[in-house]
């Protein structure tokens, strides 16, 4: 069995194999028989949004987020190659919730590979996140993938540098999600330029994982669930085999398919948000494919939140386990040949339980 | 004649007095309509600030970091059954819970005008869906 592929991964590609066997040609194609290619496990940590009150203090709630999704990692066996932290570290950009974030962090056995969320940026336009944390965007090769990170939380010149007062105040109205004064994320057309600089050079049946903070598709504008540009990176990234995205801000589980690209968010370490369709007074629709997360209970504090691990199990597709406090854990598998992915326990609709149902 | 019936003569003398002055109890005017969707609004809209604040805790936590919109409150599922409280309880006693827990701060009074702000802005953003009491 190949290092980093799970039992299930493996039961599971054998399962896929007897179902092909079982449909009608053409309808599934499974890649067997072509070199296996290398596997590999990372995790996930995102939205840890460590909030300071004052001086010394900061929220319990989300600082024990982030401390159980570091204790967790750690205890990974075996060891993930590198984890994800997939941005809004801090609340309100401020440098003592940077620093404070990275304290907890610093805890963690393996390297970090960062990407800048909303509430990271717009107090000082990412100057001490990339001082301190990061670049903004960047791209590396790891066991024959092409990582690439990207800013996706950029918006409208205007909006950054002429409306508001002050920097703080720039940074209160990014922060509040449901801001009818808010403004789109885009990663606009510099960093474009470069990411087809990037690309340019990568071969196009090599695996490609793209990591950004805002989902690059668009879910539901009026909360930034969207990257206002998100065609033009899906158009330099059609060339490409196979495409992974993996981004957080939307704090729950959420997955889709669009063409080759396959997007995956992760739950935030501080608290849960709705779906879109919890909000009835405007139109609103979340990918069809995405089986919901349960429902939060009030009363248990890391109920709706986690962290992820994904398994890059070679030409065989990509496996994203979501781990789930206070519920069982969830893996959607995004095999190649299929053309979407799929929950292992719950895709099927008449598998679906009660919590998943929101409204 | 009986207390009964001085009582009800005194309330009739009373609203003779009263129609002569102003309208009658059941007609009002698009003017009062107006008047009374303005205090209401009002409310609602001091309901918006405090959602958005994080003044009714301790620790800068504010309700729409969870809640956007107000969504996830649910304010036509109550009063319903809590299992962690162990009995039915009201649309406020989930608004204090919120207070008290995420938040870190103190329970609002029933009377406190912020409870009815809170609850005017938070059933605003669910206008139209259906009333289902109890429903989980
Ligand atoms: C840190 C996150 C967080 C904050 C802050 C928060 N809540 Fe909640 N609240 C939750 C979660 C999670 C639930 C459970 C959601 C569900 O029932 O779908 C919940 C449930 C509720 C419910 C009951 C919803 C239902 O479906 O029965 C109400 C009402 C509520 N919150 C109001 C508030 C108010 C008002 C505030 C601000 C004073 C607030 N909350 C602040 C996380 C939060
Ligand atoms: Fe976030
Ligand atoms: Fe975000």
């Amino acid at each position: 069995m190949n290092k980093g592929m799970d039992r299930r991964t493996f039961l599971k590609g054998a399962g896929a194999l007897a179902a092909a066997a079982a449909l009608p040609v053409g309808l599934v194609e499974v890649a067997w028989g072509k070199k296996p290619g290398e596997t590999f496990t990372f995790a996930y940590i995102s939205d840890a949004h460590i909030t300071q009150i004052s001086g010394p203090q900061f929220v319990k709630n989300f600082d024990k987020g982030l401390q159980k999704a570091v204790l967790e990692v750690n205890f990974m066996d075996p060891k993930p190659d590198f984890v994800v932290f997939g941005g809004d570290l801090a609340q309100l950009g401020k440098k003592e919730e940077i620093d404070h974030g990275l304290e907890i962090l610093k805890d963690l056995t393996v390297p970090v590979k960062w990407v800048i969320g909303e509430h990271d940026y717009y107090l000082d336009l990412g100057k001490y996140w990339q001082e301190k944390v990061s670049p903004l965007h960047y791209s590396f090769d790891h066991k024959g993938v092409h990582f690439v990170v990207l800013n996706s939380i950029l918006t409208h010149d205007d909006w950054t540098h002429k409306r508001w007062p002050t920097a703080e105040e720039r940074m209160h109205q990014m922060a509040r999600l449901d801001n009818p004064e808010g403004s789109p994320f885009m990663v606009k057309d510099e960093q474009l330029a470069w990411l087809k600089g990037d690309l340019a050079k990568v071969k196009k049946d090599t695996q490609l994982v793209v990591l950004s903070h805002s989902p690059l598709y668009k879910v539901f504008k009026p909360w930034n669930f969207w990257t206002d540009d998100a065609e033009k990176v899906q158009a330099l990234l059609k060339p490409f085999q196979s495409v992974q995205v993996l981004h957080g801000h939307v704090h729950q589980v959420l997955y889709n398919q669009i063409g080759n690209i396959s997007f995956n968010a992760f739950m935030a370490t501080a608290w849960p948000w709705p779906y879109p369709v919890s909000y009835n007074q405007l139109p609103n629709k979340v990918p069809d494919m995405t089986v919901f997360m349960n429902r939060a209970d009030p009363f248990k504090e890391r109920d709706g939140t986690g962290w992820g691990k994904i398994d890059i199990a070679g030409n065989r597709g990509v496996a994203h386990h979501y781990e789930l406090w206070e519920n069982s854990s969830r893996t959607v598998r995004k095999e190649s040949g299929k053309k979407q992915p799929a929950d292992d326990t719950y895709q099927d609709p008449k598998k679906r339980i009660t919590p998943q149902k929101h409204y | 004649m009986s207390r009964f019936a001085l009582n009800g003569a005194v309330a009739m003398i009373c609203a003779l007095l009263l129609t002569a002055v102003s309208a009658r109890a059941d007609e009002f005017t698009k003017d009062d309509l107006k008047k009374w969707d303005t205090a209401f609004q009002s409310v609602m809209k001091e309901g918006e600030k405090l959602f958005h604040s994080g003044t009714l805790g301790k620790n800068s936590v504010s309700c729409d970091m969870c809640h956007p919109h107000a969504s996830n409150t649910h304010p036509e599922t109550y009063p319903k059954f809590q299992k962690q409280i162990g009995k039915v309880v009201g649309l406020r006693d989930m608004i204090n819970w919120c207070i008290q827990n995420p938040q870190e701060g103190t329970p609002l009074l029933a009377d406190d005008p912020r409870m009815f702000a809170l609850e005017a802005y938070i059933h605003w953003e669910r206008r139209g869906v259906k009333l289902e009491p109890g429903k989980h």
